[in-house]
């Protein structure tokens, strides 16, 4: 059984590593070893369900060494982890269910599955409200920029429906800091397993990319570009408006794609604005990061 | 009253609870372009029944969220099809209710296909949309007259009359004003629906 070590700390960067593990697992059954996580976001905890899937596609059902720590324990039952994960991983160690949903202060948006477009309306429907009051209260957002996450996260969400094929998972949390910066942020992860941007522009755009094409040209091309397979010029404008609003609000939005990623990277973190050749993973996954205005 | 006011029937679509009838959902929010759609589908099967000149207010008042995709569905996509040359009906859209929130969608789909909307804002009438500037003053100015001939319109700007052709045809053109060649007028389509 290979072993893959989930690092202390499991957020977009760190998830790498378990990519790379996963990457080098040459299949046969594996084992997630989480016992020393203390700290995890909504990407990273996204990024685990869905390499649970990736290791399981070979007929092996993963195996999930508990965290130790209660507190993390607590806040992956408060998040639904639990409820997601033991469809995928036989799990050792003794979880704990969290109640989740507006008895968590915390938790803003719990792991919630998209896989038709009444999922995003209802998450749009739980998750408004309070969204508002944290980025007006918290982050200190003017109400009417404030009234743009719901509109945010349902783009990012139809992402998924739209482009991926398949069916993914939304999160979202408030922490009082992150490591890249000290302030308030909201942090959302949305991860699907599908077909990934290449396989979604390839059938209209690969053609004249010629030898460029792949997974960075792919997400440049719907990152930068807003093209899409759709011929329709009223589409692609979804991740424009998201990287508008996000860079409004000096925050971060990244996705990773195949072997690629591309991010619009605020000062306060040093991540490279395009990372080619990683390791590959199917789908997208995308991390935004919204941090409380510095100046309030 | 304007006369072609005898002509124009005033049609009101409060879009919240169309979402609701469209969807078979209780949503106060206009997400995703299948609810855009069936939102767009619904208006259009209503301005179809009554088969004449009509003005419809699209009303935002009850509408929360409203995602670019929506938007683009639901109010790009119905003006794009009154405005082509096939349209199924002579139909003209008011927007009413819409708070600072939900113009970023609004005026993001507009600028995307080029197009342009009449909207009842708490400040008054306003032109939304890829306008320029000489279009927006012969705008204005209709809507100030009320209803008007190109040479009123030239009057009222202390212009030539040459001078207003090619914004008033434009605006024409985008129905944003309404014109009625059997009598030269050029109608503000404010006027023609009724108060809140």
């Amino acid at each position: 059984m290979k072993v893959i070590t989930i690092p202390a700390t499991l957020e977009e960067r760190s998830f790498e590593d378990v990519v790379h593990a996963l990457a080098g697992a040459e299949g046969g059954r594996v084992l997630f070893d989480a016992r020393a996580l203390r700290w995890v976001d909504p990407y990273g905890m996204l990024g685990l369900l869905a390499a649970a899937e990736v290791a399981g596609r070979g007929g092996d059902r993963p195996v999930l060494q508990l965290p130790q720590a209660a507190e993390v324990l607590s806040y992956l039952g408060r998040m639904r982890f639990f409820d997601h994960a033991e469809e995928l991983f036989e799990m050792h160690g003794s979880p704990r269910r969290g109640r989740g949903g507006e008895a968590a202060s915390d938790v803003l948006l719990e792991i919630t599955p998209i896989r038709e477009y009444h999922d995003v309306h209802a998450a749009v429907d739980r998750v408004n409200a309070r969204a508002i009051e944290i980025l007006t209260h918290q982050l200190h957002y003017p109400t009417k920029e404030a009234w743009q996450f719901g509109s945010m996260l349902s783009e990012v969400c139809q992402n998924i429906l739209e482009h991926s094929q398949a069916t993914g998972w939304v999160a979202t949390q408030t922490y009082s800091r992150i490591p890249q910066l000290d302030r308030r942020v909201v942090k959302i992860g949305v991860v699907d397993l599908g077909i990934g941007f290449k396989g979604s522009l390839a059938g209209a755009h690969a053609a004249r990319f010629g030898d460029r094409w792949g997974d960075a040209a792919a997400l440049e091309a719907a990152f930068i570009h807003g093209l899409t397979r759709f011929h329709d010029p009223g589409r692609g404008q979804g991740l424009k408006q998201i990287r508008k609003q996000v860079g409004r609000w000096g925050g971060k939005v990244s996705i990773r794609s195949g072997t690629a990623r591309i991010a619009d990277v605020p000062d306060w973190d040093d991540t490279a604005p395009l990372e080619e050749k990683l390791p590959f993973f199917p789908g997208a996954q995308i991390g935004i990061v919204l941090p409380a205005r510095s100046d309030a | 009253m304007t006369d072609v006011s005898r002509d124009v029937v005033p049609l009101r679509f409060e879009l919240s609870s169309f979402v609701n009838r469209s969807v078979a959902s209780l949503y106060s929010h206009l997400v995703t372009r299948p609810t855009g759609q069936a939102v767009r589908l619904g208006i259009e099967s209503q301005i179809g029944e009554i088969g004449a000149l009509c003005v419809s207010i699209l009303d935002f008042g009850q509408v929360a969220v409203l995602d670019y995709s929506c938007a683009d569905e639901t109010v790009a996509k119905l003006i794009l099809r009154y405005q082509s040359d096939d349209r199924p009906a002579d139909a003209y859209f008011v927007a009413r209710g819409l708070a600072e929130h939900h113009l970023e969608a609004i005026e993001a789909v507009l600028e995307r296909h080029d197009l342009a909307l009449v909207a009842e804002l708490e400040t008054g009438p306003a032109l939304l949309g890829k306008v320029d500037a000489e279009e927006h003053e012969v705008w204005r100015a209709v809507e100030r007259l009320g209803r008007a001939t190109r040479d009123d319109v030239a009057g009222y700007l202390g212009v030539e009359t040459r001078e207003v052709s090619r914004p008033l045809n434009s605006l024409v053109r985008r129905r944003v004003v309404l014109y009625r060649e059997a009598t030269g007028l050029h109608y503000a389509l404010t006027p023609l629906v009724p108060d809140q």
